[in-house]
Formats: structure tokens, C-alpha cells, sequence
């Protein structure tokens, strides 16, 4: 966490943003900012120009849809001796059809904005992420204007998870068909999509029907949170200076 | 008459310079440019959201498909994300056999580039010469994992399986046949090292070769000097990296500055432009050429004096051997629950990126202890590449266009996803 760390960046950023911070976490030597969507230009702003930060590049943004984290498909904590019939009512993706989808649930702030911005001068990478505050209407303003590569960026974050962007010039859908219904990303959108498209040679021109095909998974999304990955982990860990 | 002024032109998507189904709405004076509008996605086929449906190894083919021109790169940089989150290793011969793949992807990826960005501006030849080298290291893709293009040869905690002992051979047909077979055949008398070995040895000649035929071709000149000019603060803005972010004087390269793999143990230079136009991206993308056979050399070296184990010896991660599975319940269980459940990964999110040969390919993934990614997303170069055409193309005129989405090298695989 962001106190006794000895990462410098760590406290150069905690010293420049401190008050507009939610949290600054470190995992793996990687620096996690959060802030709020009101913060969010002001402290992209501050990234790229203050010297000591100088944060140069724009290297990805990308939108998440936290609907269902954690959410499993397969019970694997409490299991009775009845036998194998432990699968879960799961709502992946790839379970449920257009018209049968879910609906949003009272899951918290779905919807987040996720930056990565590196630094060329200091050679840093740093994670900045916002969540949305409204689950029918994700707004955020828009970092065109601090870093021009975010343009098309956020033209696929708005496409793919239907978050809008304050302030974008020109914010229309980038990946998806022209006239294309949803946002596929979200994790309500069915995997199997809505419509599907083919060529009708009576009425000589392309159609789009419902989804023919049938909603399916192969294998259940499934938490282990059991010891014998960490013991296999050792075991590794031990063979290894020996393999080597 | 009415006089028209400015009109709209349709570039793309069925045009062979499109490289690929790139739609481009121009808005012309004349022949100039004064609006570039890339129409993108035509080959969006949902690479992340299906990934989010599956257990995690099973995505590792798609990554292939991504860039299709730099298949083990795409590979890499996930299987880097996947490595992160679960806190292994690949043991050190594994390294090296990545690094040597890496360099002979950027080669691969190079000549593709010089081949096609040469016929887009009228060079003929080099298309020619330059699938010639492609050919013999597609051999190697081959040799090691049985495809030419979609390897899926790197796994997470390692590759696939070791170098192969013997290079395959060509063999005897209506075609080749006699002298002919025989020369072919000079290089793979004995393992795939031995045959890179003589590859790269022979490469340096074939890259000055290639450079007889454009660095001082007037038309190459004419058509690329002065041409597409990205200043330093531009290639920052606009989120470039790779050959782009070099071309334009700017030394940055992950493989120096966030070495992974085994680069840090590597000798090679990175070659930077100066004025920061197409000829200066092009005279980078050859010495790239050079300074990755000079890796591939080094790695060569490394391997034949370094035998070792090529996969992490975790079976929650990797599928214990044949033989162990025929003979082991153990061993049979480890297999079935990994081909079928697959394996958790622990919560947490990490970004993992490769110097690919376009540029910086991410893949930021965010876990929830399933076994299947929560969020996977790729963070391809050519898709932050493309987006800053409307802004270096103006003002240019529509034969600049060509030179500009050939120096971009994109490759609609990745920019679409």
C-alpha cells in the first residue's frame, strides 16, 4: 500500500495527487491509481506535465464491465456426498440468449475506466482507474484533449461497453457494424450475439434475422481457491534450482 | 460548368494497398488530402470477449491471429500475463527459446513489411527476394511446432517441447530433384540450431542485398523521403511505439528498458531515425533485421551448450509427459482436469507487454480466481498507429497515403481484434 513502500514513483505520486486519490495500491511492481471521474482529466493533466512525473504516452485504455465478478458457475466449497451435481446457476455470457439476458443487478459501480500511461523519460508504467458512478449512464470526461491517441480508445470503450465520454469530439462506434444494436462487451450482451446476417436471394439484397444458433458452454467457469496450487507452487520452487 | 471543390473518395476496403480491409473516407482538393476518416472493424471477431470464455489456455491460439504476420510475439505477451498473475517462471532454457522465436517473428514480420511496402510503392522485386528468407524461417516455425503460422508454441510456464534434433528435409519430387534437392537440403543436414546457424550467417548478405535494391532507388526515395514526417512530440502523443517511436529519434525499446525474457543478457543496438519520415522508418526496420540475426545468434550459441527442461515442471500448469500419463493416475488426472477445467488463476490484474516488431503489444488481464480470464484486453500498436492517420496525412497527397499505411505496417488482425 501506498505507505512504507520503498518505490519512488510510488511517492512522488502519492506527494503530487494525494488529495485527488482514492487508492494507490502495488502489486508485482505495478502501480494502481485510483481516482475519481471528477479528478479524472485534472489528474491525467497532472501525469503528463509535471516534471517529475512526466508521463508522456497514452498506452492503452480500456473499459470493464464488473458485472459478475467473482461469480462461479461450479460450486466447489461445500459439496455433499450426493455425488457430481454440484453445478451453480451461473449468468456468463455464454449461457443466455438476446431476449432472455439478465438483468443488471445491484452490483456497485459496473462500469470503470482503465488507463495505462508510461512514462519515456522516468521509464514508468502506471494504472489509473476510475469507476463510473452511474450504472445506467456511465459518464466520464473524455482525455482527447491530454492525449489525442485517446480518441479512438475511447470510441472502442464506448462501442464495446457503451460508456460515454464527456467532451469527445467525435464519439461513434469504431469496431461494430454500421447500425449495430448494444454494446458486445458488456457482460450481460449474450456470446452468441443478437442478429445474424446472410444474403436472401429472393429478396436480392442482405437480411439480418435472430440468432439461429443455441446459447452453450463447454466448460463452467469454476473458483478454486484450495491450497494445492500454492503446494504445487512450492513444489516447483523446490525442483527447480535442480532442473536448472 | 459547376466547379466542385472538395469531394469524398472511398479508399478501400477491396484495394490491394489497404493491406488487408482497411476503409479509408477521404476528403480530397484535388489531389490533396484534407480529411482522412479510417473506417475500422471489418474484421472484428470478439477476441477478448471469447478468450473471457474460455479457460485460459485455450486462447492462446488466438493470440496467433491477432497480428498474423508476428505470431509468437502476440503469444508471448500473454502468456507473460498469465505467468505474472500465477507467480511462475519458465525455466531458463525456455527463455532463450523465446528470445530466439521473438527475433525470428520481427524478422519474419520485417520482410513481410519490405515485400509488401515495396509493391505498394512500385518495387517489384523485393517481394520476391524477401519471401525467399520468409520461407526458410517459416521452416522453423514448422520444425518446432508443426504450423507455419499459428504455432501456439508458447505455453504459459514454458514452450510446447524442445528444439527438434533433426531439421526437416525437402524431399524428392518432380520439381526438385538431383543438384537442385541437394543444395536445398545443404542447410538441414542437421538440427534446427545447425540450420539457423547457417541462416543467420548467410542473412547479413541478404539484407544488404535487399538494400541494393531501395536505400538509393530514386523512386524509393521520391516516394518516401520528406514523406509522413512524425515529430518527436507527435510519435508521443499519438501513442506510437516500436519502429514509429524510433523512426522519429526516440530511443525506446521495452526490450532494453523492461527487459524480459532473456534480452538482458543480449548484445544489440537499437536503431533510431532523425528526421522522422518513411525512408527513416524504413532504414530502421533493415538494421532491425541485422540486430535480430544478431540475437538469434547469440541465443544459438546459448542453446547448443545449454540443454535443459523447456516447461515448468507444475503439473496444475503444464500436462505431465506421455508416458508418465499412460503409466501414473496421478499423472492421468493432472491431464484430464488440465484439457478439460483447465487452471485457476488467482485474482489480480497485471499488464504484460512485448516489444513486438509493430510496436508495443499489451495484454492487460484482470482475474478473478476463475479459470477463465474476468477481462482480457489487447493493446495492439497498429490500432494507436492507425488513429493518427487523419492527423499525419493531411495536407499530403493520395499517393502519400499508400507510403503512409505502409510505414504504419499495420495488419488489420490486431487493429480489429
Amino acid at each position: 500500500m501506498s505507505e512504507n513502500t520503498p518505490n519512488p514513483l510510488a511517492q512522488r505520486l502519492s506527494a503530487r495527487l494525494g488529495a485527488s486519490l482514492v487508492a494507490l495500491t502495488e502489486r508485482r511492481g505495478e502501480l494502481t491509481l485510483e481516482v475519481l471521474p471528477e479528478n479524472w482529466l485534472a489528474v491525467a493533466k497532472m501525469m503528463r506535465d509535471d516534471a517529475d512525473l512526466s508521463f508522456e504516452q497514452l498506452i492503452d485504455l480500456a473499459g470493464v464491465d464488473y458485472l459478475g465478478y467473482g461469480q462461479t458457475e461450479w460450486d466447489t466449497t461445500d459439496v455433499s456426498n450426493q455425488g457430481f451435481s454440484r453445478g451453480v446457476e451461473g449468468e456468463g455470457p455464454g449461457r443466455f440468449r438476446w431476449s432472455d439476458r439478465p438483468k443488471a443487478g445491484k452490483q456497485e459501480r459496473r462500469y470503470a475506466v482503465v488507463v495505462h500511461l508510461r512514462s519515456i523519460a522516468h521509464n514508468g508504467l502506471v494504472r489509473l482507474r476510475a469507476y463510473c458512478t452511474d450504472d445506467a449512464l456511465p459518464l466520464i470526461p473524455s482525455l482527447t484533449g491530454v492525449y489525442p491517441v485517446a480518441n479512438w480508445f475511447e470510441r472502442e470503450a464506448f462501442d464495446l461497453y457503451g460508456i460515454v465520454f464527456e467532451g469527445h469530439p467525435d464519439l461513434r462506434r469504431i469496431l461494430t457494424d454500421y447500425g449495430f444494436v448494444g454494446h458486445p462487451f458488456r457482460k450481460d450482451f449474450p456470446l452468441i450475439g443478437n442478429v445474424e446476417v446472410r444474403y436472401d436471394a429472393q429478396a436480392e439484397r442482405v437480411i439480418y434475422e435472430p440468432v439461429s444458433i443455441d446459447p452453450r458452454v463447454l466448460v463452467p467457469r469454476v473458483i478454486r481457491d484450495d491450497s494445492r496450487y500454492d503446494q504445487a507452487k512450492a513444489e516447483a520452487a523446490a525442483a527447480q534450482p535442480a532442473g536448472k | 460548368m459547376q466547379e466542385i471543390r472538395n469531394y469524398t473518395i472511398n479508399f478501400g476496403p477491396q484495394h490491394p494497398a489497404a493491406h488487408g480491409v482497411l476503409r479509408l473516407v477521404l476528403e480530397m482538393d484535388g489531389e490533396t488530402i484534407m480529411r482522412a476518416d479510417p473506417h475500422v472493424g471489418l474484421l472484428h471477431r470478439g477476441t477478448e470477449k471469447l478468450a473471457e470464455s474460455k479457460p485460459f489456455n485455450q486462447s492462446i491460439g488466438y493470440m496467433d491471429r491477432l497480428d498474423y504476420v508476428s505470431m509468437m510475439c502476440n503469444e508471448h505477451a500473454y502468456v507473460r500475463a498469465i505467468e505474472n498473475l500465477m507467480g511462475i517462471e519458465a525455466p531458463i532454457r525456455a527463455q532463450y527459446i523465446r528470445t530466439m522465436f521473438d527475433e525470428i517473428t520481427r524478422i519474419l514480420n520485417h520482410l513481410m513489411w519490405i515485400g509488401s511496402n515495396g509493391l505498394d510503392l512500385g518495387a517489384m522485386a523485393v517481394f520476391l527476394y524477401a519471401f525467399r528468407e520468409r520461407e526458410e524461417l517459416m521452416d522453423c516455425y514448422e520444425a518446432v511446432s508443426g504450423a507455419r503460422m499459428h504455432a501456439t508454441y508458447y505455453r504459459p510456464g514454458g514452450v510446447y517441447r524442445d528444439l527438434p534434433e533433426q531439421m526437416p528435409k525437402y524431399k524428392e519430387s518432380r520439381w526438385h530433384k538431383g543438384r537442385d534437392l541437394t543444395r536445398m537440403n545443404e542447410w538441414r543436414e542437421g538440427s534446427m540450431l545447425d540450420f539457423l546457424d547457417a541462416f543467420c550467417k548467410d542473412f547479413y548478405g541478404k539484407v544488404d542485398e535487399y538494400e541494393t535494391l531501395l536505400t538509393d532507388n530514386r523512386i524509393w526515395k521520391q516516394r518516401t523521403v520528406g514523406i509522413g514526417v512524425v515529430s518527436p512530440e507527435e510519435a508521443h502523443a499519438w501513442g506510437m511505439t516500436g519502429p514509429m517511436l524510433r523512426g522519429s529519434g526516440i530511443a525506446w525499446d521495452l526490450r532494453k528498458k523492461r527487459p524480459y525474457a532473456a534480452y538482458d543478457k543480449m548484445d544489440f543496438d537499437i536503431p533510431v531515425g532523425v528526421k522522422g519520415d518513411c525512408y527513416d522508418r524504413y532504414l530502421v526496420r533493415i538494421e532491425e533485421m541485422r540486430q535480430s540475426n544478431r540475437i538469434i545468434e547469440q541465443c544459438v550459441k546459448w542453446l547448443r551448450a545449454n540443454p535443459g527442461p523447456v516447461m515448468v515442471q507444475n503439473f496444475k500448469v503444464a500436462p505431465p509427459s506421455r508416458e508418465e500419463m499412460k503409466d501414473d493416475m496421478e499423472a492421468l488426472i493432472h491431464h484430464f482436469k488440465l484439457f478439460t477445467e483447465g487452471y485457476c488463476v488467482p485474482a489480480g490484474e497485471t499488464y504484460s507487454a512485448v516489444e513486438a516488431p509493430k510496436g508495443e503489444f499489451g495484454v492487460y488481464m484482470i482475474s478473478d480466481g476463475a479459470n477463465k480470464p474476468f477481462r482480457l484486453k489487447l493493446r495492439a500498436p497498429g490500432f494507436a498507429h492507425l488513429s493518427s492517420m487523419d492527423a499525419i496525412v493531411r495536407g499530403h497527397m493520395l499517393s502519400d497515403v499508400v507510403a503512409m499505411i505502409g510505414t504504419y505496417d499495420i495488419v488489420f488482425g490486431e487493429v480489429d481484434r
